[in-house]
């Protein structure tokens, strides 16, 4: 493996070659994919040589990399136990095999550097992750901890810190385990007393354990834990020394322990001290206070240490992201990140004697030297993935715009990352769930005709009270610090199950649990976030400014505990935690089965929902208001699914998880063979096969995975659950982003589905090696596509706070890029913005103590007591109505603003000329004049939904509705429709006026066109014509059928009457006169072809029909067609009619073949033209002038040269004298040119 | 007026290897009186224009321009008055105007050394005066007048004849008080694919549901129906959901049997226009 990296760095195999070597791997058509042309061959068999080794390059790279950085980032020690193998693989290196990773690890981490070493880095301290097979074996030792059920044994302590069976933390065990959860005896953080948390980590990715959040009882502590490398860690690193090769993770413990307290602390400073200026003094303070060696060290690009090199390895590992070839991107990201932040160097790098100074293998020397190359090396990094940080929140968006070091390292990816920031709306809420709602009696499910007896129907009421009663007293006391869930309530939660003895009041009662569960749970907060984005819910609508901002406030106090690092086990926060205790408690395996069988079929239900599907195309200002709705629709369903699944896979795989060891050997195949017997719960791989083809992946996998990461560690090795594995490790390596396939997935869709995929890869029950074995199946992820054109993949129905919602641990990103800036606050003058309060009371995380809480929950209260479809029909109302006047607006206020546009840009256009100026300057110019109008749309859309939504709802809603509710309704109805209208108008209403000005502007512009002249004067028919005028398409065949006979070739026969000319030109007349049906370029070729046919006329090259001496149009006959012909022109034609050609060389050339040469028509039709003034003199005789310049017959060029002198001779008179002129000598031009 | 399948192939038969000249439009009209000359004109013109897209390629090789080129030459040293360039269309069976169109091309590129850019060859056919050669000009005029199936002024028909049939199946609706929507409108509305009408309240014809309209003005033989069929009305129908397609020109119903994807719009002939006005009204009144 090392020999890979080194030969990369020293430039001999390309990084493409890299990377392709990798992803080959991966998908095993190693021998015939390492002949193909694009590699070259030296790098073929530098790399061939090296095979066996491919599928650990990754995990080596990533271990590399985290040991590089382990000085960097002291609470991240380095791998700790790496494979076998691996150490192994180091040929190039002359001391590699001697050179064990425990030695180079401890003089990393010598003592004298304890105060620095932070104790919690979850992320880099999970470093050594890959083992060998061997050593996976092992692994199985932390699986004890892991075990539910044993502590939820009522008396077995749920406040127990657990895995007291793991021998490798003693020390812990035997400090004071009870104090860990006790929040008085702990001592702030500042003051933790060193114990045994500064230790190792097991693997590079498993941070924490995970059943031991599972099995406290009390909910609380499961997603609390302070972000990570923020808190230095006074500690001496004693336990450094402990043994790393016993396998068994020392660290997660501790680090869980830690996490505790902090938690615990923070929370009890928030409650103890009412004033909220910030959260910042608890993250920062302790920085100076403790560490006041501690001091950031500045990052100058200038002083990075071999760049190239650096850049190689970040390319690498660029492309090794990219191509998802790492298990999870949002590690990675976190890594990168606690690289660009970290603080300082630890500078004892020289104690290791090991390290000759003479070796200058690239791989002996560090790799990060100082804090410039970490720096320099995140910023690399970064840059290769600005696509994914441009997706992320804008609260990230903006610390990372705002980050120091990135301007300084890389002024364009900052520039990019600002107008990202300026341009997102991604603003995401995780805020904490309000008060809980009791499901309303269900009168269609709930009556008696569904018990099979009047006591079983009473049983059933008495338990839903009593349930509701323990729920009632759960939410009371859960957060005080002495309850405890089974000693306060698991009597009575038996007692009650036991009553349950018919098997439909089990049934029942389920239903009304995962009613209560998915109410609770589900909507607003329940799961630690906002289901609803930027569509809340109609509670959160009414009153959102205040409420909104309370909200707000309440989030930032609260977020920062509200995960567990960037891959926090699964969890069960809020809420959540009551159901789980509940089923824990109550300890029924009848209520266990009813509430998978329900759980199941709910999920079956829910995933085979036909979501609307969006069409891409037709994307709008208005359909944006719509889609909205249908974004919420998804994320509803999506969010239930993953509650209900989650819960399906805490209770299916509750049997089989204990606090003992998982199995090996002989045993372990026993378990096996018994347990590849039992059906699964729910046929989850049918329906992951299903999803997968018919593109819904987005809505099945994030469930899918909520239920897998409950499973057991037996699961992963089933021949069914491997099958579900491979088909998501699949899934995960086509997802790459940088492929823009718009038609196959959207980009967030895809962010969505890699965080959750790469959490559970995460999962301590998932086998480390699994990601990285999986060589079975080759090619690369395909699937039929039987499915619709547009599956839901394809849709864009994931937005930031969908994903942050099933995501929380991506906001670690920003807590770490937070602690940056309030770290570096105190010398800088801080980034930090403190949250000011407006009043000094109600401040608490309670909003209700406002009005408007008040309001909103007398709202809910409200719906509650009223049929559901009563609730249905205000909101849709308000849906639609907000919409609908979004429209209007549209119609009204807009439309009346383009066409004062319209007629600003006219006057602009008239003072400026012809030319008018630039046109984006027009635009801006017009944009600056109209855009302050739109306020109006407020006060519009306002009065709009004040005045539409009463009736809608008085429609809808039964005649029967009495006064008050209805009027309540109404009010409601008319609060949400303006609440909607108005958020999408007022962030949206000068986009759209812009969008619609500058398309009037352009159109406008464009119809201006070449020639402004020409249109102004374009009139309709007149009021009496009946539009029975000879099609213009008519016409122009005839006249084109008259040319083609005049130009030939023509049988003897051929010819056209005069009459039929002349019945032409009438027809000619008529169609021009009525515009119906004309064209403007019908027009033009109309007038182009009269030309032609007067030139034909004047050239006397008509074949006419009669008797065959004839042959030749009359003169008389031509001068009438003449005349219709200049009347038409004068009179009819509106576009221009090219006269000019009249005086072609080519037209006038028609008259060198008659003979006798007449040129009399000519010299007539000249001067009609002028008479006429259709054209000018002047024109006329440059017209003539250029006709001499053309080769002519002698004797023709002569006529010609007579012709116009005879024509400039004339005399510029009035009309009248022209005409007797005319009268006295018809012949004169005949006689002359005959002469 | 319907036209039967069997009128249809034949006269499409007459129309194989005929030049698309005044001359054979006559003949045709002669041989098939009951026929309006727009629907022969039709025809003649897209099964010639089938013919010329399969021939096409043989006549742009450069050794056959070449040789065009070369015989045009000598024809007009001959004589520069009799109709070289459109007997050499006729005799090696092109299009005149396409003819006129290659040599011009081959002609400037001798006289101006740079290639000359389409825009301007197509201002040259448009308007011949503009050719410098004046020999060239009245061929290259010829042609273009003696073609009646390319060609700019054919061009200008055909789109006149659109427009026109526009603005008659306009006038049908107001007429009929069918509330529609319109190209425009519906550009307006951010469609970029649009039908000519869509309209606001879908109507039965013969059975058929009708959501849009769509007017080709052209004769509807079997191979557009496919090719529209391809290209526009499957996107329509995505679009508009289950939009019927209803392109009622003069198909026939023996034409639209033997294709299952033209039966729906041959079905519903004559809410279409087609080629003759007269009969898109009767059509659509009956």
């Amino acid at each position: 493996m090392a020999a890979v990296l080194e030969s990369l760095l020293r430039e001999e195999v390309s990084v493409a070659a890299v990377v392709r070597w990798i992803a080959r791997s991966t998908r095993g058509s190693e021998v015939t994919a390492l002949t193909r042309p694009q590699d070259n061959p030296g790098e073929a068999a530098a790399l061939s040589s090296l095979r066996p080794l491919r599928k650990e390059f990754v995990p080596f790279l990533l271990n590399f990399l985290r040991e590089q950085s382990s000085r960097v980032l002291p609470q991240g020690p380095p791998t700790p136990a790496k494979a076998p193998g691996a150490s192994a693989a180091l040929p190039g290196r002359p001391g590699g095999p001697s050179r064990g990773s425990r030695g180079a690890r401890s003089q990393l981490f010598p003592p004298t550097e304890a105060p620095s070493t932070a104790a919690e880095a979850p992320l880099a301290r999970r470093g050594g992750r890959r083992r060998g097979p061997g050593p996976a074996r092992e692994r199985g030792g932390r699986g004890l901890e892991e075990g539910v059920s044993g502590e939820n044994l009522p008396g077995a302590g749920g406040r127990r810190l657990r895995g007291s069976g793991s021998p490798s933390r003693p020390s812990l065990t035997l400090s004071d385990p009870p104090n860990l959860s006790n929040l008085e005896e702990f001592p702030p953080v500042g003051s933790v007393p060193p114990g045994p948390t500064g230790t190792k980590p097991s693997r590079r990715i498993n941070p924490t354990p995970v059943s031991e959040e599972r099995s406290l009882s009390k909910p609380k502590t499961c997603f609390t834990s302070p972000p990570i490398n923020c808190v230095p860690n006074s500690q001496p690193s004693a336990l450094d020394t402990s043994p790393w090769g016993l396998g068994l993770p020392p660290g997660c413990r501790s680090l869980q322990e830690e996490r505790e307290m902090l938690r615990k602390e923070r929370s009890k400073q928030l409650q103890q001290s009412p004033t909220p200026t910030c959260p910042t003094p608890e993250l920062g303070s302790p920085l100076p206070s403790r560490a006041g060696s501690l001091t950031d060290e500045p990052a100058d690009p200038a002083r990075v240490s071999s760049r190239q090199r650096l850049e190689l390895v970040a390319l690498v590992y660029s492309s090794c992201i990219a191509e998802n070839l790492v298990p999870n991107l949002f590690l990675e990201l976190f890594f990168v990140f606690q690289l660009l932040t970290a603080r300082r160097m630890v500078t004892a790098k020289n104690s290791d004697p090991e390290l000759s100074p003479g070796v200058l293998d690239s791989l002996e020397s560090p790799l990060f030297q100082s804090i410039h190359d970490c720096v320099f090396f995140a910023v690399q990094v970064l840059e290769c993935h600005f696509q994914v940080l441009s997706n992320l929140d804008k609260g990230t968006l903006k610390l990372l715009a705002e980050n120091e070091r990135l301007l300084c390292f890389s002024p364009a990816l900052q520039g990019r990352l600002r107008a990202a920031y300026e341009g997102s709306v991604a603003k995401v809420s995780l805020a904490m769930p309000p008060s809980a709602q009791a499901v309303s009696f269900q009168p269609e499910t709930d009556n008696r005709a569904n018990f099979s007896s009047d006591r079983a129907f009473h049983t059933f009421k008495k338990q839903r009270d009593v349930f509701y009663e323990v729920l009632r007293e759960w939410e009371d006391h859960h957060e005080e610090p002495g309850w405890d869930f089974e000693k306060g309530l698991g009597s009575r939660i038996r007692a009650m199950m036991g009553q349950l003895s018919a098997a439909c009041s089990h049934s029942h009662f389920v239903r009304l649990f995962q009613k209560q569960l998915l109410q609770m749970c589900q909507s607003p907060g329940g799961a630690g976030g906002t289901v609803l984005g930027e569509a809340p819910d109609v509670l959160s609508m009414l009153g959102a400014d205040k409420l909104g901002r309370l909200w707000r406030l309440q989030e930032r106090l609260m977020a920062p505990q509200s995960s567990g690092g960037p891959c926090p086990p699964p969890t069960f926060p809020g809420c959540q935690g009551f159901f789980r205790d509940f089923i824990l408690s109550a300890s029924s395996f009848q209520f266990n089965q009813h509430l998978m069988d329900s759980l199941s079929l709910k999920i079956r239900e829910l995933n085979g929902l036909a979501l609307p599907q969006h069409e891409p195309s037709d994307e709008d200002g208005e359909s944006d208001v719509d889609w909205q709705g249908e974004r919420r629709q998804f994320a509803v369903v999506l969010l239930s699914l993953r509650l209900l699944a989650k819960f399906l896979g805490f209770v299916a795989f509750l049997p089989y998880r204990g606090p003992e060891p998982p199995p090996t050997g002989e045993l372990q195949d026993s378990i096996l063979a018994l347990r590849s017997q039992v059906p699964p719960v729910l046929d989850v791989r049918t329906l992951l096969q299903r999803g997968l083809q018919a593109r819904r992946a987005v809505l099945t996998v994030p469930w899918l995975v909520e239920f897998l990461s409950f499973a057991d560690h037996v699961v992963p090795l089933l021949d069914y659950y491997r099958d579900i594995f491979i088909l998501l490790l699949r899934l995960h390596r086509s997802l790459v982003l940088s492929q823009e396939s718009e038609a196959k997935m959207c980009f967030l869709n895809k962010l969505l589905l890699l965080a959750v995929l790469g959490w559970l890869f995460q999962i301590p029950t998932v086998p480390e090696d699994l990601f990285f074995l999986e060589e079975g199946p080759s090619d690369a992820f395909e699937v039929d596509t039987v499915a619709p054109e547009h599956g839901l993949d394809a849709a864009p129905v994931v937005d930031q706070q969908l994903l942050y919602t099933c995501c929380p641990y991506i906001g670690e990103l920003r807590k770490l890029l937070a602690l940056w800036v309030s770290g570096s606050t105190g010398r800088s003058g801080g980034f930090m913005r403190k949250i000011t309060p407006t009043t000094t009371t109600g401040l608490g995380a309670q909003p209700s103590g406002t009005s408007q809480g008040l309001q909103a929950r007398l709202a809910h209260a409200f719906f509650h007591n009223q049929p559901p479809s009563l609730r249905r029909t205000v909101e849709f109302v308000a849906e639609r109505i907000g919409s609908n006047c979004v429209k209007h607006i549209k119609a009204t206020l807009v439309a009346d603003l383009v066409r004062q546009a319209e007629s600003l840009l006219q006057e602009q256009l008239v003072t400026q000329g012809e030319e008018g100026g630039d046109p984006a300057q027009l635009l801006e110019i017009l944009c600056s004049q109209l855009c302050p109008h739109g306020a109006q749309a407020l006060a519009l859309g306002r009065e709009f939904c004040q005045r539409k939504s009463p009736g809608a709802v008085r429609a809808l809603l039964p005649e029967e509705t009495p006064a008050a509710v209805l009027s309540s309704a109404e009010n409601i109805a008319v609060g949400l429709a303006t609440e909607k209208a108005c958020a999408w108008l007022s962030a949206n209403i000068t986009a759209l006026i812009r969008r619609e000005v500058k398309a009037a502007v352009s159109r406008t512009l464009r119809a201006q066109g070449p020639e402004p002249a020409a249109r102004g004067e374009r009139r309709g028919c007149s009021r009496a014509c009946e539009h029975h005028a000879p099609l213009p398409s008519h016409l122009i065949s005839e006249i084109k059928d008259v040319l083609s006979l005049a130009v030939g070739p023509r049988d003897p026969d051929e010819g056209v009457s005069p009459e039929h000319l002349e019945q032409l030109l009438g027809q000619l007349g008529q169609t021009l006169r009525c515009r119906q049906f004309l064209c403007p370029p019908a027009e033009q070729h109309l007038a182009k072809c009269s030309v032609d046919l007067a030139s034909l006329l004047v050239a006397d090259q008509i074949p006419i029909l009669g008797p065959p001496a004839q042959y030749r149009l009359e003169r008389g006959q031509a001068r009438r067609l003449l005349h219709m012909l200049l009347s038409l022109w004068k009179e009819d034609f509106q576009g221009p009619v090219p006269l000019q050609l009249l005086l072609s060389p080519r037209n006038v050339g028609l008259l060198a073949d008659t003979r006798p040469r007449e040129w009399d028509l000519l010299l007539f039709l000249l001067r009609e033209l002028v008479e006429k003034g259709l054209m000018g003199r002047m024109e006329i005789e440059a017209c003539l002038g250029s006709l001499h310049q053309a080769q002519w017959p002698g004797d023709f060029a002569e006529e010609l040269a007579t012709l116009s002198n005879l024509f400039l001779a004339e005399p510029h008179l009035p009309e009248p004298q022209l005409r007797t002129c005319e009268l006295v000598q018809p012949n004169r031009g005949t006689v002359l040119a005959q002469s | 007026m319907i036209l039967t399948k069997a009128q249809y192939e034949e006269i499409a038969q007459c129309l194989v290897s005929v030049p698309p000249t005044r001359q054979s439009l006559r003949k045709l009209k002669q041989r098939f009186p009951s026929q309006s000359q727009a629907t022969l004109l039709s025809i003649f013109s897209q099964e010639y224009q089938k013919h010329i897209k399969r021939t096409h390629g043989k006549h742009h090789t450069s050794e056959a321009i070449e040789s065009y080129y070369q015989r045009y030459l000598n024809g007009v040293v001959k004589n520069g008055a009799a109709p070289v360039l459109l007997d050499l269309a006729n005799e090696v069976d092109y299009a005149p105007s396409l003819m006129a169109r290659l040599i011009l091309e081959r002609f400037l590129q001798e006289h101006e050394e740079t290639a000359p850019s389409k825009s301007v060859i197509n201002s040259m056919l448009r308007d011949p005066s503009q050719i410098p050669d004046g020999v060239l000009a009245n061929q290259v005029y010829q042609c273009i007048v003696n073609d009646c199936c390319y060609g700019p002024l054919v061009d200008c028909i055909k789109h006149a004849i659109g427009h026109e049939h526009e603005v008659l199946l306009r006038d049908l609706l107001l007429e009929k008080n069918l509330s529609f929507l319109d190209e425009d409108q519906l550009r307006a509305k951010g469609y970029d694919k649009t039908p000519d009408f869509i309209l606001q309240v879908p109507v039965a014809v013969e059975g058929h549901i009708i959501h849009w309209i769509e007017s080709k003005a052209s004769f509807g033989d079997e191979c557009s129906h496919h090719a529209y069929l391809h290209d526009q009305f499957w996107s329509y129908w995505n679009r508009d959901g289950i939009s019927q397609c209803c392109s009622g020109w003069c198909g026939t119903p023996g034409l639209s049997d033997s294709s299952a994807s033209a039966s729906q719009s041959a079905g519903i002939t004559g809410v279409r226009k087609h080629f003759l006005p007269g009969i898109l009204m009767k059509c659509v009144c009956k």
